[in-house]
């Protein structure tokens, strides 16, 4: 990592006398450029014009509307399905992720499990509302769950499909830093299993849990694919309500909607993810 | 945000088996708990899939089989929406697309801000992070003014791969990161650059050829991202294979079809992060 001195030797042109050639960091233009046009701009057309009314003037109080009871009501029931998916989810993936590292490390066990979790985590999304529709839906082959419609649980068990495999994804490299040294020292000190994850291991690995849970209450706070496909009807959560008022303006009167909503999220999001890093620096202080 | 980890990194550390050493009493007890841990699990993630197969292969009447459904992923054509195949295609396609200009944007870039610009890389790194703290369904929003214009030159689902990289950027980044740190950037361009090499022979005959599980790890990561990706498609009114799929269960519920595609879909990017799993197994030693 350390380059600096070197870099700059090696970063003088080769061939002296040449026309001045342009600077190194025109070099990263094409990268920021990029980026600017697709991530910064749409999130600044969300930002000023949630800001904005539908004639096109400035209405800064838009923002108390994300106070109005409607508004608030999508909410709360986005924070209840994300509270219990990522909770749940937290505490089954950091389960599972430990039975997983504790294996052999090159093993088709491991192997399996991972590939699977990226699946789960990354690419499911329609698919997997479909397949617990037929697991324990109406026609379910299993049983017939009568919650299965509804909200929060039916769909926080179909969250928690993809939520366990992230957290297994997250948790993992917490789980591999811990040091065999650690538990050898704490025995040989005498201290029994509980006391091991009482006072060494649990400590150790809480910074990492928890910041595992926050980044599973963000990617619930995001995810729209899968509640979806499992009810299209009722808007329960903030990205539904977000894709309706995308699809029809109305609603709310004299107020871009959907902006609106997605500024909202934006904040909650930034909240949780700003949480989430400094659990991490916190977590990555003892595990390396 | 840092820590979203790609499945392909096998960490070094554990290349020490841990259960070696142990007490026998807690060796059992441990592998015990990780039996019970996996049936559970291994229980809770198959039934559904298997859900999902048998319905695939439900025949005409009630509890017979078929493949009927599975053949039908080449031929289906639903009411109001392109045929299935064509979806197919195109969210292929659209993997390719985006996978190549993710890392023809980022890989030269990152190695760049490594040799060069060195005050840039944390500007680099949250900006690539970055979409992971914005929801699609944030970025959708704001993007309907900016696809309006791109509609005027192409009609295309294609178009999508714009947006796409940029999801892509956060998973692209961390593979291509993990792998730059592994080799030692600065003197293998030193010694190039000193045998006359050009910087574009630097970056592409010298520097990623030392990075190809990197790279390979990033390519496959972008793709599983792309194959199941719905919300943008879905709302920008593209018809990618998620939406396609999606459309038809509204159609027609319960339709074999979108079972025996789902499966396919998912069975497909299991075999792709394998695969990753496997080929990430040679970059050990990275330290």
């Amino acid at each position: 990592m350390a380059v600096a001195a070197t870099t700059e030797a090696g970063a003088r042109p080769s061939r002296a006398g040449r026309r001045p050639s342009a600077p190194a960091w025109v070099g990263t233009v094409p990268f920021f450029a990029y980026v600017a046009v697709f991530l910064l701009w749409p999130t600044a057309i969300v930002v000023v014009d949630s800001f904005k009314n539908s004639a096109g003037g400035w209405a800064f109080a838009n923002i108390t509307k994300l106070g109005d009871p409607l508004v608030r009501g999508y909410f709360i029931g986005s924070f209840k399905l994300c509270v219990l998916s990522s909770v749940i989810g937290a505490v089954f993936g950091a389960i599972l992720a430990y039975a997983i590292a504790s294996g052999n490390p090159d093993g088709v066990i491991r192997r399996l499990y991972l590939a699977g979790s990226g699946v789960l985590a990354q690419t499911g999304g329609v698919t997997l509302a479909f397949a617990f529709l037929v697991l324990i839906g109406p026609v379910g082959l299993l049983f017939h769950a009568s919650w299965f419609y509804s909200f929060p649980w039916g769909i926080t068990v179909i969250y928690t499909y993809f939520q366990i495999p992230l957290m297994v994804l997250v948790f993992m490299p917490a789980i591999d830093g811990i040091k065999v040294q650690w538990r050898e020292a704490s025995e040989n000190l005498g201290a029994s299993a509980w006391q091991y994850w009482r006072y060494v291991g649990g400590p150790l690995l809480m910074p990492a849990f928890l910041g595992g849970t926050l980044l599973l209450f963000a990617n619930a706070l995001s995810a729209f694919a899968t509640i979806v496909a499992w009810e299209n009807q009722i808007s329960y959560i903030v990205p539904q309500q977000i894709s309706t008022a995308l699809s029809s303006e109305v609603g709310l009167s004299n107020v871009n909607v959907a902006d609106l909503l997605a500024f909202g999220m934006i904040i909650l999001v930034a909240i949780v993810m700003t949480g989430y890093g400094l659990l991490q620096r916190r977590a990555a202080r003892w595990l390396q | 945000m840092a820590a979203v980890t790609s499945i392909g990194e096998t960490p070094a550390s554990t290349a020490a088996s841990r259960p070696r050493g142990m007490h026998a009493g807690r060796k059992r007890r441990l592998n015990a708990f990780r039996y019970v841990v996996f049936t559970i699990f291994g229980l809770f993630f198959l039934l559904p899939l298997l859900a999902m197969v048998r319905f695939s292969l439900e025949g005409a009447k009630l509890g017979t089989w078929s493949v009927t459904a599975w053949k039908q992923i080449a031929s289906y054509q639903g009411e109001g929406v392109p045929p299935l195949l064509s979806s197919i295609e195109i969210t292929l396609e659209l993997a390719v697309i985006t996978s190549v200009v993710t890392l023809v944007l980022l890989v030269p870039t990152m190695i760049w801000v490594r040799l060069r610009v060195q005050w840039l890389s944390r500007t680099v790194e949250f900006l690539s992070l970055l979409p992971l703290t914005i929801p699609a369904i944030v970025l959708v929003v704001g993007l309907g003014p900016i696809y309006n214009q791109i509609q005027h030159y192409s009609l295309s689902a294609l178009m999508l791969f714009w947006v796409y990289v940029i999801l892509a950027l956060p998973y692209a980044y961390r593979a291509l990161s993990a792998g730059l740190s592994a080799i030692d950037v600065p003197t293998l361009s030193e010694a190039a650059r000193s045998l006359g090499a050009s910087w574009f022979t630097v970056m592409v005959r010298v520097i990623v050829p030392n990075m190809r599980p990197a790279v390979l790890n990033a390519l496959l990561l972008t793709w599983s991202l792309v194959l199941g990706e719905f919300t943008i498609a879905y709302l920008l009114l593209y018809n990618n294979l998620p939406a396609e799929l999606y459309a038809i269960s509204r159609n027609t519920p319960n339709a074999g079809v979108i079972f025996s595609t789902s499966t396919a879909a998912l069975l497909f990017a299991f075999a792709l992060l394998l695969i990753l799993s496997y080929a990430g197994r040679t970059r050990r030693g990275r330290g």
